[in-house]
């Protein structure tokens, strides 16, 4: 299905997912990426030492869960936009994206929370942006979530469209 | 008549990192690029480039350019190169007004590729645009397209293209492939999915609709045989369709100067046959990038600095192979992958002549 739609399917997400354990602790870094490309700044950029591509950067990242705690600097940095971090320990559940589009909604507005084939899953408010200049113009955008969507949610769409676009 | 060491025709990627390195191992280089600006392709690429820290991985193509040292290098922007003569001379025209003649003791030809078109009714009316095309008016220029777009090509173009699209506020109602797969990366497809765009494999463009613009375009479904199923088509109204259907190599200079080339279709079309040092069959012309064989700006950059590593040693009679066997390594990781799998047949095809 990857190959022929573009969209992560149940079986691919199964291997990358982090143990139920690990998620109740914290964010977490979940890798989208699934096929040898020859790529790998997300093993350099983390200071974790929690993702091994080695020698071949071909190679599909491995990410140690258990080393990971949740920084970051893989999801800015990853060209594909294909790292998220999610977290299950709160009562709603959080996760955080790559974002490339303007205008930014604001902390505390309410957007539409997106599936990874683009549909609506269900409204979610903005906990965080982060811009800073080290992101390289890939905003981070943490919203919160139901606790069962944690893992259907990538993308969002804004509940108003700005007028300016 | 100017006599100068080397001449690099082409700002790309290939043509910067040629120019460069020739320059770091004390050569007099020109560096000519018939754009306002350097960087070839790289001047519109706003998305962050794969590879690893040595090909600027993480790093947006447009602030490639910026990284790589040509202070000793002689840039000529606005320049073209029109001739390159059995003699050794290289005719230029300069902001379309002066005329020189140049010659060098040798040259890296590195002046890219062009865009492919595919056959289909309609497909002179306006809005109808190549991928390359719609990018620069976007990404250079400021300046939309259209509103509703229909994307032809699921390749690493079309779809970043796609993005990019989006990126600026328009409409992307589909992307269409005729394969049965989609040959881009597939985070690349993964960004577009997730922004609502469907993305549809074993589809072909039948015709662009429309009197004097297009209005809308009309598609169908492909069998495995690449024929179309009977009843199957479908119309989207649109404004705009794009078409990323694949690149072929600028080779006009090599052709004229009798450079022995070799049609190789995984590779884009005519590329020159050449050594593993990037060598044409001509003894002082060496390629780099597209133009050698369609591939992308992290190899291509690699290639541009093999290619003026040995120009180099050969005009200097000096020894840099270390820094290309280093070189060598960097471009097999970068071809090994299972996307490069086409690339390297066509790199088999084209074999090596012996130096
Ligand atoms: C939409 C898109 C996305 C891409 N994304 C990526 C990516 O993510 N990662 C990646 O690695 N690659 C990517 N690429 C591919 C990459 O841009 C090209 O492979 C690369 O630019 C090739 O470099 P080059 O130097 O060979 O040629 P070019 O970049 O095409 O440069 C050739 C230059 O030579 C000039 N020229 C040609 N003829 C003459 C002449 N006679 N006189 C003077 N000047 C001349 C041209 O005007 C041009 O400026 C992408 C390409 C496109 C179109
Ligand atoms: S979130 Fe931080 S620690 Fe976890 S994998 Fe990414 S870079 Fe490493
Ligand atoms: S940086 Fe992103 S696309 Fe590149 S290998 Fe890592 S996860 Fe995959």
């Amino acid at each position: 299905m990857l190959k022929t739609v573009g969209i992560a399917q149940k079986d691919d997400l199964i291997e990358v997912m982090p143990s139920l354990q690990r998620l109740k602790q914290g964010p977490v870094a979940i890798f989208e990426c699934f096929q040898p490309i020859p790529c790998n700044p997300c093993e350099n950029s983390c200071p974790k030492n929690a993702v091994v591509i080695g020698e071949d950067i071909n190679n599909i990242p491995f990410v140690d869960h258990d080393k990971c705690n949740g920084c970051s600097k893989c999801v800015s940095v990853c060209p594909g936009l294909a790292v998220f971090l999610i977290d299950l320990s709160k009562d709603k559940g959080n996760v955080t994206l790559p974002y490339e589009f303007c205008p930014l909604p604001k902390k505390g507005e309410e957007v539409y929370g997106l599936d990874r084939s683009g549909k609506i899953v269900e409204i979610c408010t903005v906990t965080n942006i982060r811009t800073a200049k080290s992101l390289n113009s890939t905003t981070l955008l943490s919203i919160e979530t139901s606790k069962d969507k944690v893992n259907e949610i990538r993308f969002i769409k804004l509940k108003e469209e700005n007028n300016e676009r | 008549m100017i006599e100068i060491d080397a001449l690099v025709v082409g700002g790309g990627p290939a043509g910067i990192c040629a120019a460069s390195t020739l320059a770091e191992k004390g050569l007099e280089v020109w560096l000519v690029d018939e754009n306002d600006q350097l960087g070839g392709q790289l001047v519109k690429q706003t998305h962050k480039f794969f590879g690893s820290k040595e090909h600027y991985a993480g790093v947006r193509g447009i602030d490639i350019p910026q990284k790589v040292d040509l202070c000793k290098v002689k840039v000529l922007s606005n320049t073209s190169v029109l001739g390159c003569y059995k003699d050794g001379v290289y005719t230029l025209i300069i902001e379309e007004k002066t005329y020189i003649k140049v010659k060098p003791k040798g040259a890296v030809i590195a002046t890219g590729a062009q865009e492919k078109f595919l056959p289909f009714e309609g497909n002179d009316l306006p809005g109808v645009y190549g991928a390359g095309a719609v990018q620069t008016l976007m990404n250079k220029e400021g300046i939309l397209p259209g509103k509703k777009v229909l994307m032809i090509g699921a390749g690493n173009i079309g779809l970043i293209v796609s993005y990019q699209l989006l990126q600026a506020g328009v409409e992307v109602v589909a992307v269409i492939e005729g394969a049965d797969r989609i040959g881009g990366y597939w985070v690349h497809s993964a960004k577009v999915a997730r922004a609502s765009v469907p993305i549809l494999t074993n589809h072909t463009i039948l015709k662009a609709v429309g009197k004097s613009e297009v209005e809308g375009a009309v598609i169908a479904k492909l069998n495995s045989n690449w024929e179309v199923e009977p009843n199957s088509e479908q119309t989207f109204e649109v404004d705009t369709i794009c078409l990323s259907v694949g690149l072929a190599p600028i080779n006009d200079l090599l052709w004229q100067r009798g450079c022995q080339m070799q049609y190789v279709k995984e590779l884009g079309g005519y590329v020159p046959s050449r050594n593993k040092f990037l060598k044409t069959s001509v003894d002082n012309i060496y390629v780099a990038g597209d133009v050698s064989g369609i591939e992308e700006a992290s190899s291509a950059m690699v290639e541009g600095k093999v290619a003026g590593l040995a120009l180099a040693m050969d005009i200097k009679g000096e020894n840099f192979e270390m820094e290309i066997e280093q070189a060598f390594r960097s471009l097999k990781w970068l071809r090994e992958g299972e996307t490069a799998l086409n690339l390297r047949k066509g790199l088999e095809k084209i074999g090596v002549i012996e130096c």
